[in-house]
């Protein structure tokens, strides 16, 4: 079973060296146990582009396709046997980087 | 067999079987949507079989084997509709060792994912009260003052969601459990409150179904966690609660306050069990939490003979430690209780009035403010604070009494 580990923030900073070293302990661990399937972090809202081809031609907008205080800054993809191994590996990567983390699985 | 007979069969049937075949079935076919509505099905055939064909020999047999083929039933029905049932299947680790009857296990583990922190507070309650309660959606939302549609669709949802995110079908680890058990024990309180004091027009001022299923969960925790003061505490709390059960109700329906209550129809036995609790938590020498606090009020109101006897600085006294732990202002308000018996009326109703801006909806505040009034010898006021208490006010015998009250007044 997959699960989505979304790395919410509300502020602008990149994370700090400390938080990066506790996110890379928290990735080896990953690895090491076998839950990890891949991970990222983003880029800030401003420098996303929305395309929207569902018409005659593509559309490009400047920007997120949602505005919001809170947004998304990076994701893990971890593999777990259920949500109760998942929360307790959520919590410990919310630890690690500082952040909120939306769970979510994958259908 | 007569009519009345099946129908007390059917409803003791359904207090003593429903969690068992809810849980049963949830093991057997890892879903707990079809275990539900197979064991409603199974119920609904009793009711109508067993008036004709009479009640079987073992009940929850019976039901348990009708209610596995209505299950097989809707997934035939569904595998024809080419539906992927079969690949959302709830886990659950049969490799932990089951220091319990298996019955109780059962019961557990479905209480347990009932109860899961990845579920809101009040989907959590509900979800109780529909697998392990029994308790039917309307019901339930009588109880939470919703529309049913709104509270079957929180269930529905919740299901869902305990599938799609495959929430484990468990009894959490040793390890895990301290995590857990302050959630859990909420849900209960929750449960055995919803039980001894029934909402709404249509039901029994008291569900003793509700308040023993929530003793019996309970004791079933503290199986597994005999140290935890707070699982010991609420334990003590439901006790000493219910050993007053019966008194708490007039023949009439209406509901009796702890001052007028006949103390000798007080259940002795359950007193004894509660009383032996709290003071095996006084000797644990632990800085109490809030149920241990709220259960050793309980044991000096139940260690008075005579509600004159009621050591009421102690009561006051408690409260006081309860306040730090827990600011709501409920409990602020039922300090100003004991407050009056202590320091007369008038100090309680300076305290209470504090409380308006933020118990002004609440039926206990009116209550409580009209009773003060009405030692006071306000009567005028006392009269509008009991007709707003009544208005608010959800339980048939709370209903009743306030009434009289209201009506005595000169």
């Amino acid at each position: 079973m997959q699960y989505l580990f979304s790395v919410i923030d509300d502020t602008a900073g990149l994370a700090t060296s400390d938080e990066q070293a506790a996110i890379d302990v928290f990735n080896d661990r990953l690895q090491a146990e076998g839950h990890w399937v891949f991970a990222g972090g983003l880029g800030s809202p401003s420098s996303a582009t929305v395309v929207d081809n569902r018409g005659e031609e593509a559309m490009f907008t400047d920007g997120p396709f949602l505005e919001s205080k809170e947004y998304l800054v990076g994701f893990w993809i971890i593999e777990a046997a259920d949500l109760d191994v998942a929360l307790k590996l959520a919590a410990e990567g919310s630890k690690a980087c500082n952040r909120k983390i939306e769970v979510r699985p994958f259908l | 067999m007569n009519t009345v007979d099946v129908r007390e069969a059917v409803t003791q049937a359904h207090h003593e079987e429903w969690a068992r075949v809810v849980a049963s079935l949830t093991r057997r076919f890892g879903d707990l949507d079809i275990a539900e509505e197979a064991a409603a099905e199974a119920f609904a055939t009793a009711v109508e079989r067993w008036p004709a064909d009479g009640v079987p020999p073992k009940p929850g047999a019976w039901l348990t084997t009708t209610a596995n083929r209505k299950a097989i039933d809707r997934i035939r029905r569904e595998n024809k509709r080419g539906d992927k049932q079969k690949e959302a299947q709830l886990v659950y680790d049969n490799g932990s060792p089951e220091p319990l009857d298996p019955i109780d296990d059962e019961r557990l583990r479905l209480f347990f994912i009932c109860c899961h922190p990845a579920l809101a507070m009040e989907t959590r309650v509900a979800l109780t009260l529909r697998m392990v309660g029994g308790l039917t959606v309307p019901e339930i939302a009588r109880a939470f003052l919703v529309q049913e549609t709104t509270m079957g669709r929180r269930i529905t949802r919740a299901k869902a969601k305990i599938k799609a995110a495959r929430i484990p079908y468990r009894v959490p680890s040793a390890e895990d459990l301290p995590a857990r058990v302050s959630g859990v024990l909420a849900v209960l309180f929750l449960v055995f409150n919803e039980g001894y004091l029934a909402t709404g027009s249509g039901t029994g001022p008291v569900r003793h179904d509700l308040t023993a299923e929530a003793i019996r969960l309970t004791r079933l925790i503290r199986a597994l966690m005999p140290d935890d003061g707070e699982v010991a505490g609420l334990l003590a709390l439901m006790l000493l609660t219910e050993a007053r059960r019966t008194a708490r109700v007039s023949a009439s329906g209406e509901l009796v306050a702890l001052d007028e209550q006949d103390r000798g129809a007080w259940d002795a036995a359950l007193i004894a069990e509660g009383h032996r609790l709290v003071r095996e938590r006084l000797a644990a020498g632990v800085a109490p939490g809030r149920y241990q606090i709220l259960a050793a009020i309980s044991a000096v109101h139940t260690s008075a003979r005579d509600v004159r006897d009621t050591d009421w600085w102690q009561v006051v006294a408690l409260y006081d430690q309860l306040v730090h732990l827990d600011p709501s202002p409920i409990i602020a308000l039922n300090r100003a209780i004991a407050v009056a018996e202590l320091d007369g009326p008038e100090v309680a109703l300076a305290a209470v009035d504090r409380l308006e801006d933020r118990l002004a909806g609440y039926h206990l505040y009116h209550a409580t403010r009209a009773d003060l009034l009405r030692r006071l010898g306000r009567s005028q006021k006392s009269r509008a604070a009991y007709d707003k208490a009544i208005e608010l006010a959800g339980n048939t015998a709370e209903t009743a009494y306030l009434t009289r009250r209201r009506d005595q007044l000169g």
